[in-house]
């Protein structure tokens, strides 16, 4: 299963036309320590790019948008008492799972090479 | 970030690896290992602030006849010696200019500290004023390094030459700390026992590190935020500004009206008539925090804004201050914050937020 990366720093995992939605390490370690996430409803449909879900930390706010859209089908619950999960371990913890309704969307995204490149031209 | 200026400390923050942001023309560092961790250092050890942003006057002359005591709402002619005071600057509206400390170092020697955006209008507005002595900008030239926090007294004892247990709140010392000549007060901006170090550039570095290894934890204005957010203190810029009156931020009770000051008969009558907008501490008894800059509603009708806003941690949720209408007010109805994402309701709370014990 690859990784891909959107512009936002939200990143993809693809599997089974299940994709699993999270932010990169970079994202969080610019938001700091994070304290509240707001997460999608399960069922709602979202195209690519919508901000779908919210996350605050101690300074700032921002929305997250979903990189390929689709149904959420789950939602990480445990980041409603534990937000701080995606500060320890942002690359492996997932916010919601969508089922994708155009697996082409996610082929466009970056790979990590990619997005790597992407962070050095911040 | 090339045109902002840079403290005697930058070097420091970029060994540190802090995260920098721009801040009042400054480049100042925003977080070093992350706010949570900085501000629980302060509470509960000891946090190290660099806030040589901030500006420092000297004024040498008669305190009575140069016309410094009309100046600002603190009567400098009453503080005793070796104390210090917190005040405002204001305009003839009643508004706020700046909110200050004045240090009386002697019969005829003050020190002003004020903050770093208004340095220049400060120093203009004040020297307009006077007829005699002689007003000094050493903003430049000095650096404030502040220790905060229960462990602040240890750590700081071994650079001064006397007992800092003589130091009472709002009092300070004119000393050597690294045979250079500085000025240590007993004040801060985060609720805990701490000081404020006033010293030349040239030292700084040395002092900084010298504290950081005697075990104070380098904390940004992150944290300095949220930990004076937390106690309920006012932030120039937020809560207040030159079309606020100290009345209306919720600061009254600060100023005296025992003497002459600019702006004085404007507050004399805001207090007769009431003022039309009042300073409202507020929680959401949640983790979502209110930001800068929300609307406040109330029985669905914009009654004011949100001026300072932050998750707390000693809280655990989020704390705010907000400025409303004080006629549309009613403390007894329920109110909210309203965003672009929905609204989040708000509960009245008292200040300060967080209580030691």
């Amino acid at each position: 299963m690859s990784k891909r990366y959107s512009n936002e720093h939200e990143w993809a995992i693809l599997d089974g036309g299940i994709a699993s939605i999270g932010l990169s390490a970079y994202a969080v370690e610019q938001l700091g320590d994070i304290t509240f996430v707001e997460l999608p409803e399960i069922g709602a449909e979202a195209n690519k790019d919508d901000s779908i879900a919210f996350i605050e930390s101690v300074k700032a706010a921002s929305d997250i948008y979903t990189p390929v859209g689709g149904e959420v089908v789950e939602s990480n619950e445990k980041l409603e008492d534990t937000p701080e999960l995606l500060n320890e371990a942002a690359e492996t913890t997932w916010i919601f799972k969508l089922k994708v309704s155009d697996s082409s969307e996610f082929e466009t995204l970056m790979d990590e090479a990619a997005y790597k490149a992407y962070l050095d031209t911040l | 970030m090339e045109n902002l200026k840079r403290t005697a400390l930058f070097d420091k923050h970029v060994e540190l690896g802090a995260k920098n942001i721009g801040f009042c023309g400054w480049d100042m560092p925003v977080q070093y290992e992350g706010i949570l961790k900085e501000h629980d250092a302060c509470r509960n050890k000891a946090a190290l602030f660099d806030t040589s942003h901030m500006g420092e006057f000297f004024f040498e002359g008669n305190l009575l006849f140069s016309g410094i005591n009309d100046a600002t709402t603190v009567d400098v002619l009453t503080l005793p010696i070796g104390k210090c005071k917190y005040g405002f600057l204001l305009n003839k509206d009643g508004g706020v200019i700046d909110d200050l400390i004045i240090y009386k170092a002697g019969e005829e020697r003050l020190m002003f500290v004020v903050n770093a955006s208004r340095i220049n209008i400060d120093f203009k507005t004040i020297n307009d004023q006077l007829h005699n002595g002689v007003f000094t900008d050493a903003s430049d030239q000095t650096s404030k390094i502040d220790i905060q926090g229960p462990k602040a007294k240890e750590i700081l004892q071994e650079l001064v030459s006397f007992d800092l247990n003589e130091l009472g709140f709002f009092s300070f010392a004119e000393t050597d700390i690294m045979d250079s000549f500085a000025i240590v007060s007993r004040t801060g901006y985060t609720g805990e026992l701490g000081y404020e170090l006033y010293i030349d550039n040239k030292v700084a570095p040395l002092v900084w590190d010298k504290l950081v290894n005697r075990g104070a934890v380098p904390a940004g204005l992150g944290a300095r935020d949220v930990l004076r957010l937390e106690m309920g203190y006012s932030l120039y810029g937020q809560e207040l500004d030159e079309n606020t009156t100290p009345i209306e931020a919720g600061v009254g009770f600060f100023v005296k009206y025992d003497k002459h000051f600019t702006g004085k008969e404007a507050l004399l009558k805001q207090k007769e008539e009431g003022a039309p907008r009042k300073s409202i501490p507020f929680t959401t008894n949640s983790k979502r925090a209110p930001r800068h800059g929300m609307d406040i509603f109330q029985n669905d009708q914009k009654i004011g804004v949100v001026t300072s806003g932050t998750f707390s941690p000693c809280v655990s949720s989020g704390i705010g201050i907000g400025s409303v209408d004080a006629k549309l007010f009613d403390k007894e109805v329920p109110f909210e914050l309203r965003t672009g994402r929905g609204s989040i309701p708000i509960f009245m709370a008292k200040l300060p937020f967080y209580n030691k014990n």
